[in-house]
């Protein structure tokens, strides 16, 4: 099974390639923002101690799935979760419950996540991210 | 694209959003647009620190839409000048301005009390800026906000120092910390406003047209960028690749401009920072150069054994020639000092340098003394420097006041206007090239090198009239306003073609030829002009100080006469193009 993974994060620039990458990864309806992005580049508060990126680890138990009340977050095979956007009510319990804080808000009241999908690995011009085989 | 206008009035803390997609159609964004909300919103005669004075911060089509559309430009009246002012940053300002909706902002009045502003999507927060207002360093201000505002990795956030506070004509704005709207004195606008920062954060988006073109202009804009030579030079050694190369053609302005040669210009190089000095790359959102160059500078601890300050400070070419070379530093951790201080304070580092560089060859000559500029400044004294850095934040004696409203303004009263290098009213930047140079200066509508890129003309042509100099100069600026609106990073100018920008257009709905787009230039440039112009600008008042013509540089000895003919050409042809 394929993942995003993080392969050096001390490289990582803050550019943030990875998160308009995000909002684009759908061919048919890409958008341009930031509003469906489920990747986010930091700086270490502040730029002077470098900058980070913060997406979905993956779980093996994630913990947003066991608080969402729709099942618009279902646990997937070998770690992460699957969005139904239809039954997602927009009532956020799912970010106060990741400890990474890797799920946003999007301008509709929704939710971004990461699904793994590694689009935005090919925009990482830094050798941070990359797409790649994990062991279940 | 985005046509939402906000409109922030601090004279009574409200706001409004108005939709102008008439203006965004036809004037496309950033510097066009940005003339335009000027023209609607300030009075040309308005004084510059006053509530009249009006800000705007504008975007163009392409942010955030693809990638190396990182700028903003801010358009308002200098204080520095008296007319206008145009700065741009990068950071992540332009993409947190579109990402909560907006493709401009006006900021207008000004506040009774401190304070500072939050723009999240269709709200703004004025929040009390009174326990941040005197704190003179601006990182530490950003570190405060910081702690207290949400929007960690999608927030801009701009800030002043003491310097904007302290109404220095040449503060400056910064932004995350390492990116400025340095020249002109935007800091010292805000400063009257009594706005200390302004944070904009926000998650929205569109759509294109046409998305699979969208996603293919995209894919060639970011496989150019990272695979072509194109931005090489600001992906390696960045713009401090300058140094060497420069010096070697008698184009590094040297102590006050005596030289344009300095004996060590190796110590301060790009090659030597990154040797010795570089620490970290970072990148402006949607950027993947990373082009800004942080230099670690590790400081003992004055009284402590084995105890260490380690500080990372941003470099560019123009503050090692106006911290370095124009100062006589020629040592790498003297050099990084002056930057950090300058960055504290939240000055333009250009302007600062210039300033001190006229003050030190004043002191010199003795048309100042001693007990005007408190310090003995002398070319390379990093220490004395450092504290007429703090003197011109704390302007404690009339000499520092004069000098805190710039080099012009200081030679009127003290005299010595002769090696006074500023063009326009504005501090010189570093390139000693040739005649083109110093026109590009003069005319420039913001008296930058990045207007008509002078420096380059100078270092492509050998043989050229002074008419074909002007007309060049102005036919390149004419080109730069549309970099200016879409707003792309003029480094990435060699890949934004006339042919791509009508491409990548497309997918975003716009239908624009090459063509069109050139006129456009020239229209956004008589727009510009007519603007300055109802401001006071003349052209016939432009002087060039006689140093100029006294230091050999890549061209030779310059010619007054190649410079006076020019001047003639360029003051007919501002009559043919306003009419």
């Amino acid at each position: 099974m394929k993942q995003l993974v993080v392969k050096d994060i001390e490289k990582c620039v803050g550019c943030g390639l990875c998160m308009y990458a995000c909002s684009r990864k759908s061919a048919k309806t890409p958008e341009i923002g930031n509003s469906k992005s489920g990747i986010l580049a930091v700086s270490l508060s502040g730029f002077e101690r470098g900058a980070t990126v913060i997406f979905c680890r993956a779980c093996k138990e994630p913990p947003c799935a066991q608080v969402c009340p729709t099942g618009a977050l279902k646990p997937k095979k070998g770690g992460g979760v699957v969005y139904i956007e239809n039954l997602c009510l927009g009532c956020k319990y799912c970010m106060d419950a990741c400890t990474l804080n890797a799920i946003f808000e999007r301008e509709d009241g929704k939710i971004a996540v990461c699904i793994h999908c590694g689009y935005c690995a090919s925009y990482c011009p830094h050798g941070v991210l990359a797409y790649e085989e994990v062991k279940a | 694209m985005r046509d939402s206008v906000l409109i922030v009035d601090l004279n009574n803390y409200s706001y409004e959003i108005e939709q102008r997609p008439d203006l965004f159609e036809k004037w496309i964004g950033g510097t066009g647009v940005a003339v335009q909300l000027l023209k609607e919103y300030m009075d040309p005669k308005a004084d510059p620190l006053s509530g009249d004075n009006v800000i705007v911060f504008a975007t163009g089509p392409f942010t955030p839409a693809y990638p190396l559309a990182s700028k903003t430009v801010a358009m308002f009246k200098s204080p520095l000048t008296g007319n206008l002012g145009e700065s741009h940053a990068g950071g992540r300002t332009a993409t947190s301005i579109a990402n909560a909706g907006y493709g401009a902002i006006v900021i207008k009045g000004e506040s009774k009390k401190p304070v500072y502003l939050v723009i999240e999507n269709e709200k703004v927060y004025f929040r009390d800026g009174r326990v941040i207002w005197g704190i003179p360093d601006s990182l530490i201000v950003g570190r405060i906000i910081a702690e207290n505002e949400p929007g960690r990795g999608i927030r801009t956030m701009m800030r002043i120092g003491g310097a904007g506070e302290k109404l220095v004509r040449y503060a400056c704005v910064t932004t995350e910390t390492y990116r400025h709207f340095g020249r002109l004195g935007l800091g010292a606008v805000f400063g009257s406003k009594k706005l200390k920062a302004l944070i904009i954060r926000g998650r929205k988006k569109y759509t294109p047209v046409d998305p699979k073109k969208f996603r293919e202009v995209y894919d060639e804009i970011y496989r150019t960028a990272i695979e072509s030579d194109a931005m090489k030079k600001y992906h390696l050694l960045g713009t401090a690749s300058n140094v060497i190369p420069l010096n070697e053609l008698n184009s590094l302005p040297t102590r006050n401009l005596q030289s344009a040669r300095f004996e060590k210009a190796d110590e301060i190089s790009g090659e030597a920072l990154a040797e010795y000095s570089l620490g970290r790359r970072i990148a402006c959102s949607h950027c993947p150069v990373a082009c800004i160059h942080l230099a670690t500078l590790r400081i003992p601890y004055e009284n402590e054994p084995y105890f260490f300050k380690t500080i990372m400070i941003s470099y560019d070419y123009e503050l090692i020639y106006s911290l370095g070379s124009m100062l006589g530093v020629g040592s790498r951790d003297g050099l990084l000092r002056l930057i950090h201080r300058v960055e504290s304070y939240g000055l333009d580092a250009m302007s600062t340098g210039v300033c001190l560089a006229w003050a030190t060859e004043a002191l010199a000559r003795g048309i100042v003394s001693e007990k005007e500029t408190l310090v003995k400044l002398s070319f390379g004294d990093v220490e004395n420097y450092l504290k007429a850095i703090d003197y011109i934040y704390e302007q404690p004696n009339e000499f520092y006041r004069h000098l805190a409203m710039g080099v012009e303004h200081a030679s009127g009263i003290y005299g010595g206007k002769e090696f006074a290098l500023a063009f326009g009213g504005n501090e010189m930047p570093g390139y000693h090239t040739g005649h083109a140079t110093y026109l590009g200066y003069a005319t420039g509508l913001r008296h930058s090198h990045l207007d008509s890129a002078g420096y380059s003309l100078d270092q492509k042509v050998k043989e050229i009239t002074p008419e074909e100099a002007v007309d060049r100069l102005i036919a390149e600026e004419c080109w730069r306003q549309i970099l200016s609106s879409l707003v792309v990073c003029f480094f990435a100018r060699g890949i934004y073609t006339a042919d791509l920008i009508s491409r990548a257009f497309e997918p975003l709905g716009v239908e624009i030829t090459e063509e069109e787009l050139k006129k456009k230039g020239e229209e956004i440039y008589r727009e510009k002009l007519k603007l300055k112009i109802d401001m006071g600008f003349n052209p016939e008042n432009l002087t060039f100080p006689k140093r100029i013509f006294e230091v050999k540089s890549l061209h030779g000895t310059l010619n007054e006469e190649f410079i006076r003919k020019a001047k003639d050409y360029y003051v007919k042809k501002v009559k043919e193009i306003v009419g």
